[in-house]
């Protein structure tokens, strides 16, 4: 179930890196677990302005290195099947998704079985100074979508998200009410934001709220 | 409510995911054991607080968190550039 | 009651919808279309409140946002009032309840005119000053009685049942008012395809063309407003906001709109429906289109009843079709007041006078008004109304060219209304919230917006440019350059053919002299609402109060809830006549947001309630939820504090907890520590330099703990970080100091030391951690893991292993804030509440029970283990501490504090050390805060030594104990301190080691 990762060419271990996730038995809970968005999605209503879902225990990796780093980039393309994006956009390969954070900073969400192979893979093809962090646990994956969730986001965040500044593919961290998120534009009419475990819980209970208008639909 | 260009980003926005954090170019001594109190004194505590051009360290805290220069006008607001850590400003008092 | 002065036709009110309103407890008719203030007109309703000062009756005097006096308490329930709403701005709907605000106890009948009538003359300007800040002990007193006497409103008691709203707009041009300037840029913006925002403050866009008679194309203006505001909707680009006003114009083209959804619809806001709105709007360019506002004229008693501003009758009249009155007398400087008598004559009611101060008028509608027949009596002035609750007449005299005085004989006409305008003032202020100044145009007798650093243009009456001609030529101009400048080049839209109107020059007068000295002759108000004088003005500045901000503090002026929008300038003329200055020698005051009151509610939008601050929680809580827990509340996280039982106080509770874990096993929820992912080959180079300690040597599978200090060498955190590998270390912070320690290691590695290869990244919501904490903790451990070998030769304290808890994959941190034999399990979080459940499962056998906070705080000061925050307070260093074995001057790098800890002062003896502390009488536990003193005898102000940090009862001691700061206290050690508190008793302490419990620290070590 885990193992440490002792680069060949390096005798003493370097990095400790955990595969997380337990077998079938443990119950694992998302950060939105509490608010029952099944049973929500089920009883609440099918029609509305806003449709959202939580995009539950998916794996995220951190992904840290400079661009002037060829080891990097080239390992993270070859593993990840699509280059590193540039400032402000996101790439997508199969179920994996990469998203820029900041100059040295990426975010891969893949299916959370798939997190410990991947950095294990990445960590096998990359070289020089990086890092990679999985933070899995940490944060969660929201979807909001339908005609009204533009003007959702922009009673939430201050970044301008029309989509003459905000297209599909492009990607920001910025405050998310009294908190932040990485919003990603995903579609004309839809949006993804990943949202930090802690404040799962306000940032559902803001959406709720600024949702109520136009009629929010949760989807289990 | 300043709309700053984050060198970083590369492009505008809200104050709101910044925040300063003081006097740009405030080297901290090679040496510090070099110092004298006063000299020390002076790298804690002591800055020009201009009224016009001056250089600040901001922070894209909610954003990208990369910290950054930028020369603002302290009485207007302007802001005149935004530069990243390590280089030097393009537009001085004393020009 | 009838709208005795509603007229049978014209307006844009809608006869066939009358709504019923009641004022002051007396129930109204007015008609969809109407403002409050247009509907208590067409009731003939003269009084609307009483004087700030002298209680006199007041009634309505404009028709928009300048008014003073009509200043209405609006609401139908307590939960629902709003104070400050202007009648002028209020539409009228059915069952609208308001009441007047100015006026105790009612506005008809006044007790405090008594006190104005008898003490009136005592009453001078700077009464605030003269009369009421002394003794300051009373102000208190005074306050409560000004405000119910001043009438500011009051509000609610109860919650407001509305929700508010906010929506970040972006522009690349944003218009500021919809009269013809603004509507004629937003023709040519709009179609550029630019995004563009039109924002005005009235229920429909066509600002004065709605109250006006001109014609555009031939036609009547409105039906050209119709056609623009048609052809705007459909543009995707356009976003059209009515009822929105713009209040505030902040830097770099940041403005805020006040946005009023419901206000016109029903008490209460339609459900699901916001209220109001805030639009957070960052323009590119910005067109300010906020036209201009008529100044009255300042002449004696000219606040009676029944005086208004001439542009007003005109908006009442063709509006809302109300005359309010039936003899008009007209007094102007200039042109435009024409159109007024005008307006008054074509609706049928008698123009008494016209009466222009200037000799030779000679304009368009001065041969109008001639050729009509009304009397224009040249060169003269409305010197004096008579009248106390409506205006009953008027005395005119023939003025001097300058209008300094009277120099004919006076004469006494018969009238109800006296409408008097003084020109025109544009309304600058939002062009001044950024801080630029205004700048004075002798030729339009106004001040217009200043030079400013913001991506600013100006169209219309704002200019100056008061013919509709202008405005809509220049605003289709400057429409055009917004949009271009944005990156949306487009030719300015057509203007359509209007009727130019020749205009006479105006005289430059403010204040209309009078056969007596100003401070003799009857009060000539400036400020209504104020109740400013020009006679308090002027002894305003013979007191030596020059500079006009001084003026402004020292008579009031200004200070009401309508900003002096009405009597600023007339003010300021005053006020340079009296200095022997020009006006633009005495400047103006400051403006600044917000252009008009703004509701709580619109300003706190969504953030309130459970959404005033984000709570952060746990992956346990909804198990510390179901297992009574009582929450602390450290930075944004709810953290456990204690887990009273049925019937336990929180003593009890804590006295429980504390001995079940000494005695046998507690547990922890220290998820909140922060935790930051260090990796890197520099990793430990840099631990070494942000740490007072060593950690060069640390080895993987070690855990060790570390200070952090500023440069001053004070401590500001604290925390273990563990050697996860040879260039990999997990680093856990205090719970509030996690974004702080994270961000100042970005600081350090961005600014200082970008050469070293290093990442930090937060983990601190990747990771549950609950700490089990006691001599049964391995025990439990056990039940729980089969490959972690617990024994202590395999892992020791301060070791950290890998191996699973419960199933699930875990990091194991053999560290101890309690000093028990300890473990920090740490489970990736999606599994927290289930590894946190096994271990209940299997923990029942040892009684494992839950502890907060307040616990861990009695359970760490029985041990003498600081809390950073509490013990320090970014004052003190390690040494201060009495932690100078946290401290290594071995390393070759100087890390952070260690030059500021060699500071002359930092070294110098007897500084404040923390110690412990053992009160005489065990049981009086000291409270946090306590001032150490040496001689408890000593008169005040006494010597102190220090304080009390942390202060507990504990249960495992079955004594008080104590930590606090005492002068040198590290060489006291076995001496008494005392503690004079606030009830009178003085506490004896021992100064004593911090640490009560296991001073050899073998508990942890089994």
């Amino acid at each position: 179930m885990s193992e440490v990762v002792a680069p060949e060419k390096e005798a003493a271990v370097k990095v400790a890196v955990m595969n997380q996730l337990p077998g079938q038995e443990p119950r694992a809970e998302s950060p939105l677990h509490h608010a029952d968005l099944e049973t929500v999605a089920k009883k609440g209503p099918k029609q509305g302005g806003v449709y959202l879902q939580e995009l539950k225990l998916l794996g995220h990796l951190v992904l840290r290195g400079s661009v002037d780093n060829a080891e990097f980039m080239s390992g993270a393309e070859k593993v990840l099947g699509v280059a590193l994006p540039s400032a402000l956009q996101s790439a997508e390969a199969g179920d994996l998704s990469v998203r820029w954070i900041s100059p040295d900073e990426w975010l891969v969400i893949v299916p959370g079985a798939k997190a410990f192979k991947l950095e294990r893979e990445l960590r096998d093809a990359m070289g020089g100074h990086f890092a990679i962090v999985n933070v899995s646990g940490g944060q969660t994956v929201l979807t909001l979508s339908g005609p009204n969730a533009e003007e959702v986001l922009k009673k939430t965040t201050p970044y301008d998200v029309h989509p003459s500044n905000f297209p599909v593919g492009k990607v920001i961290t910025s405050t998310f009410s009294k908190t932040q998120a990485v919003i990603r534009r995903t579609g004309d009419e839809s949006f993804e934001l990943v949202i930090r475990r802690s404040f799962a819980d306000y940032a559902w209970l803001w959406l709720q709220d600024a949702c109520a208008e136009y009629g929010l639909v949760v989807r289990g | 409510m300043h709309y700053i260009y984050c060198p970083h980003c590369e492009e505008y926005r809200e104050e709101e995911e910044f925040h300063a954090a003081g006097e740009a170019h405030i080297a901290r001594p090679l040496d510090p054991e070099a110092c004298t109190d006063a000299e020390w004194a002076d790298f804690l505590y002591f800055r020009t607080n201009s009224r016009g051009l001056h250089h600040e360290l901001w922070v894209h805290a909610t954003g990208c968190r990369k910290f950054f220069n930028m020369t603002r006008d302290t009485v207007t607001y302007e802001i005149k550039e935004v530069y990243k850590v390590g280089e030097q400003p393009q537009v001085t008092a004393d020009q | 009651m009838t709208q005795k002065n509603r007229l049978q036709s014209g307006g844009r009110v809608d006869r066939s919808t009358p709504l019923t309103f009641s004022y002051n407890g007396k129930q109204y008719t007015g008609y969809k279309g109407d403002t409050v203030a247009s509907a208590l007109l067409a009731n003939g309703v003269d009084i609307i409140g009483r004087s700030f000062k002298y209680s006199r009756p007041r009634g309505i005097v404009a028709a928009g946002p300048e008014e003073p006096n009509a200043v209405l308490q609006v609401g139908a329930t307590e939960a629902t009032q709003v104070p400050n709403v202007r009648a002028t701005q209020q539409e009228l709907f059915n069952g609208l309840v308001c009441e007047s605000t100015n006026g105790w106890p009612n506005a008809d009948f006044d007790v405090m005119s008594y006190i104005g009538k008898a003490g009136g003359s005592m009453l001078t300007p700077g009464f605030y000053y003269k009369t009421f800040m002394y003794p300051q002990s009373m102000w208190e007193t005074y306050e409560k009685f000004i405000r119910k006497a001043a009438g500011l409103g009051r509000s609610p008691l109860e919650n407001d049942p509305d929700f508010y709203d906010h929506l970040n707009q972006h522009a690349d041009v944003m218009i500021v008012g919809a009269g013809p300037a603004g509507l004629a840029a937003a023709l040519s913006a709009g179609r550029s395809g630019a995004r563009v925002i039109l924002a005005d403050e009235q229920s429909e866009f066509g600002g004065s063309l709605l109250n006006s008679r001109e014609l555009i194309e031939g036609r009547p203006a409105t039906e050209w407003v119709a056609s623009v505001v048609a052809e705007l909707s459909e543009l995707d680009n356009v976003l059209l906001l009515p009822r929105s006003t713009v209040n505030g114009y902040h830097d770099h083209n940041f403005l805020t709109i006040h946005q009023r959804l419901t206000d016109h619809v029903a008490d209460k806001a339609p459900a699901g429906q916001a209220r109001q709105r805030m639009h957070r709007v960052r323009a590119k360019w910005v067109v300010l289109a906020a036209g201009a506002h008529e100044r009255p004229l300042v002449f004696g008693n000219n606040d009676v009843p029944g005086c208004m501003v001439a542009s007003a009758v005109s908006t009442y009249i063709n509006r809302y079709g109300v005359a309010p009155g039936q003899d008009l007398v007209v007094m102007t400087t200039n042109d435009f007041a024409y159109q007024t008598a005008l307006d008054w004559a074509d609706s049928g009611r008698n123009v008494v006078a016209i009466v222009d101060t200037r000799p030779n008028p000679n304009g368009d509608r001065v041969a109008a008004a001639e050729k009509r027949g009304l009397r224009v009596i040249k060169g003269a002035a409305v010197i004096e109304v008579q009248g106390s609750k409506r205006v009953s007449g008027v005395s005119i005299a023939s003025i001097d060219a300058k209008g300094d005085k009277v120099v004919g004989s006076v004469e006494r006409l018969s009238c109800d209304t006296v409408a008097s305008s003084g020109g025109w003032s544009p309304v600058v202020h939002l062009s001044c919230h950024t801080g630029s100044r205004p700048e004075w145009r002798d030729d339009i007798i106004g001040f217009v917006p200043g030079k400013t650093v913001q991506k600013q243009l100006t169209a219309g009456g704002i200019n100056g440019s008061y013919s509709l001609k202008a405005c809509l030529e220049e605003g289709a101009r400057q429409g055009a350059e917004a949009a271009t400048n944005a990156g949306f080049e487009v030719a300015a839209a057509a203007v359509p053919a209007v009727a130019e109107v020749k205009e006479g020059a105006a005289m430059a007068l403010f204040h209309i002299p009078h056969t007596k000295p100003t401070s003799r002759a009857p009060k000539q108000f400036v400020d209504f609402q104020n109740d400013v004088t020009a006679a308090g003005i002027e002894l305003a500045t013979r007191e030596g109060f020059e500079s006009i901000e001084h003026v402004k503090r020292y008579t009031a002026m200004g200070f009401g809830t309508d900003q002096g929008k009405l009597g600023n300038i007339n003010g300021m003329a005053i006020a340079a006549k009296s200095t022997n200055r020009t006006i633009p020698e005495t400047g103006t005051t400051v403006f600044r947001p917000n252009y008009t009151p703004i509701t709580f509610g619109a300003i706190a939008g969504r953030h309130c309630g459970e959404r005033f601050d984000p709570k952060r929680y746990s992956s346990m809580h909804k198990w510390h939820l179901e297992n009574g827990c009582t929450f602390e509340d450290v930075g944004q996280w709810k953290r456990p504090w204690y887990f009273p039982k049925a019937g336990e106080s929180m003593q009890d509770a804590l006295n429980r907890e504390c001995k079940a874990t000494r005695e046998s096993v507690g547990i922890l929820d220290a998820s909140t520590l922060g935790k930051i992912d260090i990796q890197g080959k520099d990793a430990r180079e840099f631990l070494g330099r942000v740490y007072t300690n060593a950690w060069a040597k640390l080895a993987v599978g070690k855990c060790r703990y570390g200070l952090m200090c500023g440069e001053d060498g004070m401590v500001f955190d604290d925390g273990v970080t563990s050697a996860l590998g040879e260039n990999h270390f997990i680093m856990t912070t205090t719970t509030g100091g996690a974004a702080r320690v994270l961000e100042w290691l970005e600081l350090y590695h961005q600014t200082e030391w970008p050469e070293l290869e290093v990442y930090f990244n937060t983990v601190t919501d990747q990771w549950s951690t609950m700490t089990i904490s006691g001599p049964n903790a391995r025990n439990l451990l056990a039940e729980l893991t089969d490959d972690i070998d617990l024994s202590n030769d395999n892992f020791k304290f301060m070791d950290w292993k890998e191996g699973s808890v419960a199933g699930v994959p875990a990091r194991v941190f053999r560290i101890s804030f309690t000093g028990e034999l300890s473990y920090e399990i740490n489970v990736q979080a999606n599994y927290g509440l289930y590894v946190w459940e096994k271990l209940f499962e299997k923990g029942a056998k040892y009684d494992l029970t839950p502890y907060g906070t307040e616990t861990m705080h009695i359970l760490r000061a029985e041990k003498g283990f600081i809390i950073a925050g509490q013990d320090t307070d970014g004052s003190v260093h390690p040494y201060d501490l009495g932690m100078g074995w946290c401290v290594s001057n071995k390393k070759p790098f100087s890390y952070i504090g260690k030059r500021g800890m060699a500071r002359e002062d930092c070294v110098k003896p007897n500084r404040k050390q923390l110690v412990g502390l053992k009160t005489k009488d065990p049981s009086v536990v000291l409270p946090e805060g306590a001032q150490a003193v040496k001689d408890p005898n000593q008169p005040i102000p006494m010597t102190m030594l220090g304080h009390v940090t942390s202060s507990y009862w504990s249960a495992n001691l079955n004594r008080s104990i104590a930590m606090g700061f005492v002068r040198g206290g590290l060489e006291r050690m076995g001496e008494s301190v005392f503690y004079p508190l606030a009830d009178g008793r003085v506490v004896e302490a021992e100064i004593c080691s911090p640490i009560f419990l296991d001073p050899k620290g073998e508990r942890q070590n089994v």
